[in-house]
């Protein structure tokens, strides 16, 4: 058996002039919680777009569980969860029927969905709230239920890109416990980005990116040793300068825009 | 055919539909505004050759509340983009084929109760419908609104902003409902006009309906029938491609 859970061999990706990612290439190994760090625009999102089947390469290779992500794009998506960025859920619905539907995109038969649902409504502590709303719930029980919902189907590999932004301390050392946890006792592959340097001393391994290119990637403690500082923040911040960094407007941004946009009109 | 995720997509807006309290009172106060008001107002203006005004828009109206109903359900769209819910069913190991089918459903469904609650106006301005007619009915209100989803989602998945949506299908929804004699017979216009009439969906999908509802008709059932059953099948096409694009 291949101990390799995602492969990516010169990949490239090019949104117009603007190169995202220039020929990066790099392994994670099964079990492995594997750090992909990087100021914003780095190219970060842009990997996981790819390597989740959202996009397809520019250029270069990726395989994700032995399946290639540009010919076996649905074998890859069953190998996978994903705890993305901005919020996915449904807000109008509740915590249950997010769920609910996410085991049936899946496949899960109706038992095994429910046994399913409530495993994992126990482990992020929301089986009291799985009848409420979503809109009615906190960012930190929608993180938690966004966590849920990609375990949901037992994936191989989870990826979680930048899962405690905007959570408070008590909240995001939960969620970290828990992936831990999770890679230890499950054997899942982590993929993860953050821009807490602390939270990415979890990590076996970690990337940094910085303007499509992969700058260093090793332990924490090698890449500690190898620069002669105490800390992440500080490899960092050496590796990728102190210049604040431009990003697209998200979504988010977006729909503020068309808010007050809307407010302006009436 | 993955029957899963079309059945995931389709109770998943059924539900929303249903939760959403405005806009179940928008589907019931148009048909009103429309059928009593405008057809009480201009009766009296139009002379159809026998037939009362009022009967005349009466399939002209279940008409205007599918397109208006289904052309909103594909709202929908553009917001699961705007709020990440799309990225939750694209990243799903479902053909995107049916997760069109399964807007396209849905759409119809909501559609379709929509379009029904028309009906319930026929004893008030006393259109009387025999059983048989009204059995066939129910598929063809269904049928139409079917096709009209299927525009709404190619629309829907070209737009990447709400103002946008608003601004095309305002563009569309209007045009389509006017040119398509719902509510002004079609014979005896300019050149220019007629040949929009005939590459209107909706012109069809009216005709069914008053062939239907008051025994009138343009065109044959069948080139009614099949010219809906293409566009649907193109727009489908159309739809999975948008849905399916990586770049």
């Amino acid at each position: 058996m291949d101990e390799t859970a995602i492969k990516v061999k010169n990949l490239s990706k090019h949104f117009g002039s603007v190169t995202a990612v220039n020929d990066i290439s790099f392994e994670v190994e099964k079990g492995e919680v594997f750090g992909f760090l990087g100021p914003n625009g780095a190219g970060k999102t842009t990997t996981i777009n790819i390597l989740c089947t959202l996009l397809v390469p520019g250029g270069g290779e990726a395989i994700v569980n032995g399946f290639n992500v540009l010919n076996q794009p649905n074998e890859v998506r069953r190998s996978i969860g994903i705890i993305f960025q901005d919020p996915s859920l449904d807000e109008r619905l509740t915590a249950y029927e997010n769920l609910d539907f996410h085991g049936m995109i899946y496949h899960l038969p109706s038992r095994i969905r429910k046994a399913r649902i409530a495993e994992v409504l126990d482990m992020v502590g929301l089986s009291a709230k799985k009848d409420y709303i979503v809109r009615t719930f906190s960012g930190g029980m929608k993180r938690r239920l966004e966590i849920a919902r990609g375990l949901m189907h037992s994936p191989k590999i989870l990826f979680l890109d930048e899962p405690t932004t905007g959570l408070d301390p008590q909240t995001r050392q939960h969620i970290w416990d828990y992936i831990v946890s999770l890679s230890r006792d499950e054997k899942i592959t982590v993929f993860l980005t953050t821009h807490y340097m602390d939270e990415a001393e979890i990590c076996r391994r970690t990337a940094i990116i910085d303007h499509g290119k992969i700058v260093v990637l090793d332990t924490p403690a090698a890449l500690k040793n190898k620069y002669g500082v105490s800390s992440l923040n500080e490899i960092f911040l050496k590796v990728t300068g102190r210049d604040i960094r431009e990003e697209g407007s998200d979504e988010k941004e977006r729909l503020g825009q068309f808010i007050r946009a809307r407010k302006k009109l009436r | 055919m993955d029957f899963d995720a079309i059945r995931m997509i389709w109770l998943r807006d059924i539900i929303r539909h249903f939760r959403d309290k405005v806009r179940l009172l928008g589907s019931i106060t148009r048909p009103v505004l429309w059928l009593l008001i405008m057809g009480t107002g201009l009766r009296a203006a139009f002379n159809m050759h026998g037939i009362s005004y009022t009967h005349y828009i009466f399939p002209g109206i279940i008409a205007m509340n599918l397109i208006f109903s289904s052309m909103q359900s594909t709202i929908s769209i553009i917001w699961d983009r705007e709020f990440g819910f799309l990225r939750e069913i694209l990243v799903a190991p479902i053909p995107r084929s049916s997760i069109v089918l399964g807007k396209a459903l849905s759409g119809a469904t909501v559609a379709f109760i929509e379009g029904c609650f028309v009906l319930v106006f026929a004893p008030v301005i006393k259109i009387n419908i025999p059983p048989v007619n009204l059995l066939l009915l129910l598929p063809l209100i269904f049928f139409i609104g079917f096709v009209c989803t299927t525009l709404g989602i190619v629309i829907a998945a070209r737009m990447t902003s709400f103002e946008g949506f608003g601004v095309i299908s305002n563009f569309v929804i209007m045009p389509m409902f006017f040119l398509s004699g719902a509510m002004f017979p079609i014979d005896n216009l300019p050149h220019w006009i007629s040949f929009v009439i005939r590459i209107n969906p909706l012109t069809y999908g009216v005709d069914l309906l008053r062939w239907d509802i008051l025994g009138m008709k343009i065109f044959s059932f069948y080139v009614d029938f099949l010219f809906l059953l293409i566009f649907a099948f193109i727009m489908l096409g159309i739809g999975v491609f948008e849905f399916s694009k990586t770049n």
